[in-house]
């Protein structure tokens, strides 16, 4: 059974008397452990796919079933769980807390999820020390290189034992260095099992993946296996 | 989801925000500051006031009708149309021992003021009271030592008295009272009784320093038209308005009022000390109150103000929060414990003003702040926050994810 299963997904945008048809009916399965970029120029749709992806958005028409119940139609509530639960989001612009530090970042689907504290620090710290970064704990995001911002917004995304990981241009706001450290992360997760979707307009990007698929206008163009993903370079901080 | 851990992570977000803010916050809260200082000193106030008033009028007993010449609250114009009345006399007293059913006991009773001589020491200013031999028992006093007036006493006006206690010791600080003679504005009096402790009467009068002598002595000697009052003890306290019309019809026959004329006399109980003191309470409240609302509808809209300020400056972080798993609920909640834990720090500063304050006004008037004045200063600051809060935190709670993300 899949993991995602979208058919005939549609939005639409009304601004005053002008409707934007940001996705046009859009089809697709994914499967548990899948490694995807989702490609296209800008404006094609992928955000707005994204955020359908990751329950932050419902569809004007159509369906999606994640791991097999319908969220298309679930209300606020019902949505806010569902991304608590299942979902692990990575933006762009890294969208830490400023005022908190980068455990209590991580922290925090946690105290959602209501999970004790002491389990809650714990799980934090673990996850803090999977992306590198046991010995900035306490540090603020201020206080952080990009790279290391974006590696405590991935582990906050990891911390709940999501069942995808959802990344917006995850290296849009990083050098292509710092961008390889968090790409060789999303490598590492993804042997280890996870099921991580990545949304890019480089290719250099997407060629990381196993699976590419191409929007354009709103519609899926092509969807094709990545024969031989690039591998990230390796660098000793990603190293888990 | 856990409430509680919502609501702890909550009140680390407030104080974090308060703290990044402190300048704003502190300026908005002004009103809630002043608001709280009035609700405080207005209850304070008020609770002082009940205290002593509670303890003064044990001393007017409850099951006690005073038929005097004059009510004891009366307008301008209804005290120039009773001016005239007639004298009360002990003949009157008499009379009604005799023709009631409803009195246990009736008294007589006068005041006034006198100096007071034992040896070489001197009392002035002292509270002087003439009674009969029912005062005893009408005005709720007791002895420690000796008796207290007899009939024979007050019929043939023998110089006897009955001391108080403050009397008693400065006069007689090692004992031996009974029997001496004291002087009484040159008058000599046998002590025969020394009065049980009082404390002092709202007015701020020493009830212990007092001397009470018979009532013939004191119309002979002490005051020569003193005007007098009836002090009526009922035998069932449960039937004062009926003892009162007894009264009333006993009266106005032994006076010979005419039918068609409004009594000549008053028939004063503590029922109307009470009920004036509720109305300065009541007015005191209803001044305080108005203030208080006043400031605190102020300070609240500058609450709503600043909140919907921090609504707005937080929206991307509120996105944050619903794209990591934030329920409205949560949302909702985080802002209101912010809102509240403003007007709380407001309280608090309120209440700390108003302590200092509470206690110089006690100096000049009765005051005091109790426990429960505290939690109702708390309660009431949080409950504004809470109210002021609540549109600007349901403004934020419904936010749309996707659209508070793209916030800056
Ligand atoms: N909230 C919105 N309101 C109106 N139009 C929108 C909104 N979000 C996206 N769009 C439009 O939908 C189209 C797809 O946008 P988006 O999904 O952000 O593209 P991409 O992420 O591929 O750059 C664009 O034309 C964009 O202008
Ligand atoms: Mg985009």
């Amino acid at each position: 059974m899949s993991l995602i299963r979208i058919q005939d997904l549609t939005r639409r945008y009304v601004m005053g008397s002008e409707t934007v048809h940001a996705l046009r009916g859009v089809s697709l399965s994914i499967g548990k452990g899948e490694y995807i970029a989702i490609m296209g120029p800008s404006g094609s749709g992928k955000s707005t796919l994204m955020n359908l992806l990751g329950c932050l958005d419902t569809p004007t028409t159509g369906t999606y079933e994640l791991n097999g119940t319908n969220v298309a139609d679930m209300d606020d509530n019902a949505l806010a769980e569902v991304r608590n639960r299942e979902i692990g989001f990575v933006f762009q612009s890294f969208n830490l807390l400023p005022r908190s530090d980068a455990l209590h970042n991580v922290e925090l689907p946690l105290i959602y999820a209501g999970v004790p504290v002491d389990e809650r620090r714990e799980k934090a710290r673990q996850a803090l020390t999977n992306v590198g970064l046991a010995d900035r704990t306490h540090h603020k995001p201020n206080e952080l290189s990009g790279g290391q911002r974006q590696r405590v917004a991935v582990a906050r995304a990891l911390v709940n034992n999501p069942s995808i990981v959802l990344a917006d241009e995850p290296t849009g706001n990083l050098d292509s260095r710092t961008g390889e450290e968090i790409l060789a992360l999303f490598e590492t997760l993804s042997r280890r099992g996870n099921t991580i979707i990545v949304v890019t307009h480089e290719e250099d990007v997407a060629q990381h993946a196993r699976r590419i698929i191409r929007i354009r206008d709103g519609l899926i163009a092509a969807d094709e296996v990545n024969p031989n993903p690039r591998a990230a370079m390796k660098l000793e901080s990603a190293q888990a | 989801m856990n409430l509680l851990t919502e609501f702890k992570e909550a009140v680390v977000i407030a104080w974090a925000a308060l703290r990044a803010n402190k300048m704003r916050a502190g300026l908005t809260t002004l009103g809630i500051v002043i608001g709280i200082v009035t609700v405080t000193l207005m209850g304070s106030a008020i609770a002082g006031l009940n205290a002593t008033f509670k303890r003064s009028i044990s001393g007017i007993g409850a099951d006690v009708l005073y038929i005097q010449r004059f009510a004891w609250f009366m307008s301008e114009s209804e005290w120039r149309a009773s001016r005239n009345r007639r004298e009360l006399t002990r003949q009157h007293a008499r009379d009604i021992e005799r023709l009631s059913d409803m009195a246990r006991a009736v008294g007589v009773e006068s005041n006034g003021n006198g100096t007071v001589e034992f040896e070489r020491r001197r009392a002035r200013g002292v509270f002087v009271a003439g009674n009969n031999e029912h005062c005893l028992d009408v005005r709720g006093l007791s002895l420690t030592a000796g008796r207290w007036l007899s009939a024979s006493d007050v019929q043939v006006g023998r110089p006897v008295c009955v001391i108080g206690s403050y009397l008693a010791e400065k006069f007689f600080p090692f004992g031996g009272a009974l029997g001496s003679k004291v002087k009484l504005n040159d008058m000599p009096y046998e002590v025969i009784g020394i009065l049980e402790k009082q404390g002092s009467f709202f007015t701020g009068a020493n009830l212990d320093n007092q001397i009470v002598i018979p009532i013939t002595r004191f119309t002979d000697n002490f005051s020569r038209w003193p005007d007098l009052t009836i002090s009526v003890k009922v035998r069932d306290p449960a039937q004062m308005e009926n003892a009162k019309e007894e009264l009333t019809g006993i009266l106005r026959k032994l006076r010979r009022v005419a039918p068609d004329q409004p009594d000549d006399f008053a028939i004063n109980q503590q029922d109307a000390l009470v009920s004036f003191f509720n109305r300065v309470g009541g007015t005191i409240a209803a001044v305080g109150l108005f203030i208080t609302g006043l400031s605190l509808f102020v300070g609240g809209i500058g609450i709503m103000n600043i909140m919907f300020v921090s609504v707005a400056e937080r929206t991307k972080e509120i996105g944050i929060r619903k794209a990591i798993g934030a329920k409205r609920r949560t949302i909702l909640v985080q802002f209101l414990v912010e809102a509240a834990t403003i007007t709380f720090l407001a309280g608090l500063l309120g209440l700390a003003i108003a302590w200092p304050l509470t206690l110089v006004v006690d100096r000049y008037l009765a005051a005091d702040m109790p426990w429960w004045l505290v939690a109702v200063a708390l309660l009431v600051s949080i409950l504004t926050g809470v109210i002021s809060g609540f549109i600007p935190a349901w403004r934020a709670a419904r936010l749309d994810p996707v659209e508070a993300l793209r916030a800056e």
